[in-house]
């Protein structure tokens, strides 16, 4: 008896201690949130996002900005995703796993994970503003940071369809189809709701990124009226406003809030496109995988 | 209707366009690919003038870091870096452990699903606000302990805290890649719940944890905006957690817009020494996975 | 069935990548079409952070008054002012200081000036501090406030990053070369001092005197402090008994073509000096 009560003690201990691990780490990531709710509430409304910054940002509103970051986020996405797709692709099933191939495609993208932010946007300032003749745009801006999302984005596309590949590769082949048609017909959309989390992730870090889009997508608080236009970023907006602007702190807050509601909006948009892709994709619902 | 995919399925495509299909992704694979080759072949040039004028040595052994006059001592940068990403990778990496297990394994789903939610919604704060944050709440909180605050151990928190996402969400889905059977199987054995987890499912799904450890790593190493606010950019090695210190990336970001010449050329050759710093990492990364994959199956 | 994979991957995925070219086009449309009716201008303005978001308010009013012409500002510190209007890259460089012996290659225009005074925490009792108390905390010799008058506390002292003007002005009124400043944490911006300092109470730096002054106005916890017998506030500088300040300039090749000369003579318009103040800098006095 004595032996059995203390297995479960030890099973209630360590329990109690994940549980206690997980919900503090909570706790401290709701400290940062709570704060931008907290000051961001204060100055957030419709009057805030539909009007344009007054003041260097101290007064007015967001609207321009978050149209600037609307296109940014896009242009980064219409970029990455088909090079993070053939990345995904040719490491899970084009080239020979171990092979030179994949660990040098899979190695550089490591180490493009890890350049600082700062040096994507020197070089995207060299490259694309300059060397191309983007000038400061949302184009370059999108271009650049498309090149700093693409390990995220490979790597979790390349996740989710290893995953899927596990379960189906064999079956695919046992009935006699091409790679090509187990990838594109049954990979592919048994892998979505992965790729559609490993796009919400890219998008986050797209959204949330400061120092690549300071240097080339431009610091105008205008409407942008095309993708030439140089246009600032949420981000960016808030860094003027919390670095450089006296007084800005508290529209920093409350850009910060616009910018988490924009995050939740786009990845409810992104969920909603999968599912209905997958339905198309399969003729069933998300439910039977 | 649990195989609609099949009856779906027309015949197979030409060998001509299965070609195309490969030849595109390649293409595709390796512009990816070679990004970080323009990225190093641009650092390259810019920093190639003033490492041919002394060598790549004298950013170890110059007597500091004067860049106006000539003097380019990156090394406390470099052990800067390293102690930040080293120390948040030791205070991140448990906590997702634990957030990640919980979620998937042990909470409800109502809660798991707030849980991941709250996660993913904190992977979106911009890190600047994380930087006001931390100077506003950790800063003060360090500085009554120890002054002035401004720390090792505030940019180790705060950097901590940002990548908490990023190793979550990969451990998440590593966890989730782990058989069922597994589970199932320890628990047919009498196998406690959380002894299952400890021994059988972190350990088979141990090479996502620890790819998700590197890109954790890597983030943290990369870092700019937080370290540059929390840190108190002294150029120290430093010799206690409470020291403040200067990161390599800080380094960049506080002096790029007032750099010229020389001065301009070491911050290039600083980001190079970044790349250098993330491809050990990847490189060691890589070892380890190789070796765990030989010893695993 | 058939028809409902092929829709998906005929219709479904290219979708995605239609909607991006979409936007693409109809980005490339819109931007040729103001082009050809009126005579439209882009003017780039690049350069010093502090001074890009006055110039960024000046641009606006401006090009409500002169409809066609485009005023695009980038923020990315002086230095880089100065070097893409040498290239070309820019028309005016905005920089925040004088201008350097071998920068004489450039015309400037003073568009504003921006005063620099010691500030310490709000708790801090220290009334002022003499100009031998500064040198002496900035070199390391004084660690202690109790040493000036204040309480048993060991000094935090904030400075400026390498080559940021501030700390280039600070340095030659004090005379203290740079590399003999002891401090504990180096700040980029003026926000951020004021945020270090606010956050610890044993701390003393350096900022803008305009940031300062807001900043302690809508409660900030920071004081000004005089230093000997210079008392820092916006009034002091623009009357000119302040003696640390730095200019504020427009930096330009010539020839200018008339419609930036225009804008330049606009910044420097009685116009202009209401938007300088709502910056909290000092307008200059003619």
């Amino acid at each position: 008896m004595r032996s059995i009560s203390l297995a479960r003690l030890k099973e209630l201990a360590w329990t109690a201690l994940l549980y206690g691990l997980a919900l503090g780490a909570i706790a401290m990531l709701l400290w940062p949130l709570l704060t931008v709710f907290g000051n961001g509430l204060q100055v957030l409304s419709w009057e805030f996002m539909s009007s344009s910054p007054v003041d260097a940002g101290r007064g007015g509103g967001i609207a321009p900005i978050l149209v600037s970051t609307l296109g940014i986020v896009l242009v980064s996405l219409a970029a990455a995703l088909p090079l993070s797709f053939g990345v995904a692709v040719m490491l899970t099933e084009g080239f020979k796993p171990g092979g030179w191939p994949a660990t040098v495609v899979r190695c550089s993208l490591d180490i493009l994970a890890g350049v600082p932010s700062v040096v994507f946007g020197l070089f995207g300032l060299s490259l694309f503003c300059r060397q191309l003749g983007l000038g400061y745009s949302i184009l370059a801006g999108g271009l650049t940071l498309a090149c700093m999302i693409l390990p995220t984005l490979a790597r979790s596309l390349a996740f989710s369809l290893e995953a899927a590949a596990t379960a189906h590769r064999a079956g695919g082949a046992a009935l006699g189809l091409s790679r090509q048609a187990v990838l594109l017909r049954v990979m592919v959309p048994v892998a979505l709701p992965g790729i559609c989390a490993g796009i919400v992730l890219a998008l986050t870090r797209a959204l949330a990124e400061t120092a690549v889009l300071l240097f080339t997508s431009g610091y105008s608080d205008r409407m942008p009226e095309s993708l030439l236009d140089s246009g600032r970023s949420v981000s960016v907006h808030i860094y003027d406003l919390a670095t450089n602007v006296p007084g800005g702190t508290p529209n920093a807050y409350g850009s910060a809030l616009a910018l988490l509601l924009l995050l939740a909006l786009l990845s409810f948009a992104v969920h909603a496109l999968t599912r209905w892709m997958q339905r198309r994709m399969t003729g069933t619902t998300t439910g039977s995988y | 209707m649990t195989l609609p995919i099949i009856e779906s399925i027309s015949p197979p495509p030409s060998a001509l366009r299965g070609w195309a299909f490969w030849s595109a992704m390649t293409m595709l694979a390796l512009l990816g690919a070679a990004i970080v080759f323009l990225i190093v072949a641009f650092l390259l040039g810019e920093a190639l003038p003033l490492i041919s004028k002394g060598g790549f040595t004298r950013f170890f052994t110059d007597e500091g870091w004067w860049p106006r006059d000539a003097s380019f001592n990156m090394t406390p940068m470099v052990v800067a870096s390293l102690y930040l990403t080293v120390g948040a990778l030791l205070v991140a990496t448990p906590l997702s452990l634990a957030i990640s297990l919980v979620t998937t394994f042990k909470a409800p789903s109502g809660l798991a699903r707030l849980m991941r939610n709250l996660v993913e919604l904190s992977a979106a704060v911009p890190t600047v606000v994380y930087g006001l944050w931390g100077v506003s709440a950790i800063v003060p909180i360090i500085n009554l302990w120890s002054p002035p605050g401004a720390s090792l151990l505030a940019g180790v928190l705060v950097v901590a805290l940002m990548i908490i996402p990023t190793i979550t969400v990969l451990t998440q889905s590593a966890l989730q890649t782990v058989p069922v059977a597994y589970v199932q199987g320890a628990a047919a054995l009498g196998v406690s719940e959380n002894q299952t987890l400890l021994r059988i499912v972190v350990p088979a799904a141990r090479q996502g944890i620890f790819s998700a450890m590197v890109l954790g790593a890597a983030r943290a190493i990369g870092e700019t905006m937080v370290v540059l606010m929390v840190c108190g950019n002294i150029v120290q090695v430093p010799t206690s957690l409470f020291e403040p210190v200067r990161a390599l990336t800080a380094n960049i970001a506080l002096e790029m817009p007032y750099a010229m010449g020389d001065h301009r050329a070491s911050l290039f050759v600083a980001g190079l020494l970044m790349l250098l710093l993330v491809s050990v990492l990847v490189a060691a990364g890589e070892w380890v996975g190789r070796r765990q994959r030989e010893m695993g199956v | 069935m058939k028809t409902r994979t092929w829709a998906a991957r005929h219709v479904g995925v290219p979708a995605l990548w239609m909607l991006g070219a979409l936007l693409c086009l109809s980005g490339c449309n819109r931007e040729a079409e103001p082009k050809a009716d009126t005579k439209s201008m882009r003017v780039s303005v690049v350069g010093a952070s502090t001074i890009a978001p006055l110039i960024s308010e000046l641009a606006k009013a401006y090009e409500q008054e002169h409809p066609g012409v485009r005023i695009e500002v980038q923020a990315g510190g002086s230095a880089r002012g100065i070097m893409d209007v040498r290239s070309g890259t820019a028309v005016l460089g905005m920089v925040s200081r004088d201008l350097k012996p071998d920068e004489q290659d450039l015309e400037h225009a003073l568009i504003a000036k921006d005063g620099i005074g010691m500030i310490v925490n709000k708790s801090n009792p220290v009334a002022g501090l003499s100009k031998e108390q500064v040198i002496g905390i900035y070199t390391g010799q004084i660690t202690n406030w109790k040493e000036v008058g204040g309480d048993d506390a060991p000094i935090t002292v904030v400075s400026k990053a390498e080559g940021r003007s501030t700390l280039e002005i600070f340095s030659s009124f004090f005379g203290i070369p740079y590399k003999d400043i002891k401090a504990h944490v180096i700040i980029g911006d003026n926000q951020q001092g004021i945020q270090t300092v606010a956050g610890s109470p044993a701390a003393v730096g350096y900022v803008s005197i305009g940031s300062a002054e807001y900043e302690a106005g809508q409660g900030a916890a920071i004081r000004l402090i005089p230093m000997g017998d210079q008392v820092p506030s916006t009034a002091s500088v623009a009357s000119g008994q302040y003696a640390i300040s730095r200019d504020l300039n427009l930096v330009y090749k010539t020839p200018l073509n008339e419609q930036v000369q225009d804008f330049v003579a606009y910044a420097q318009s009685k116009q202009a000096e209401d938007f300088v103040t709502r910056m909290y800098f000092i307008p200059v006095v003619k």
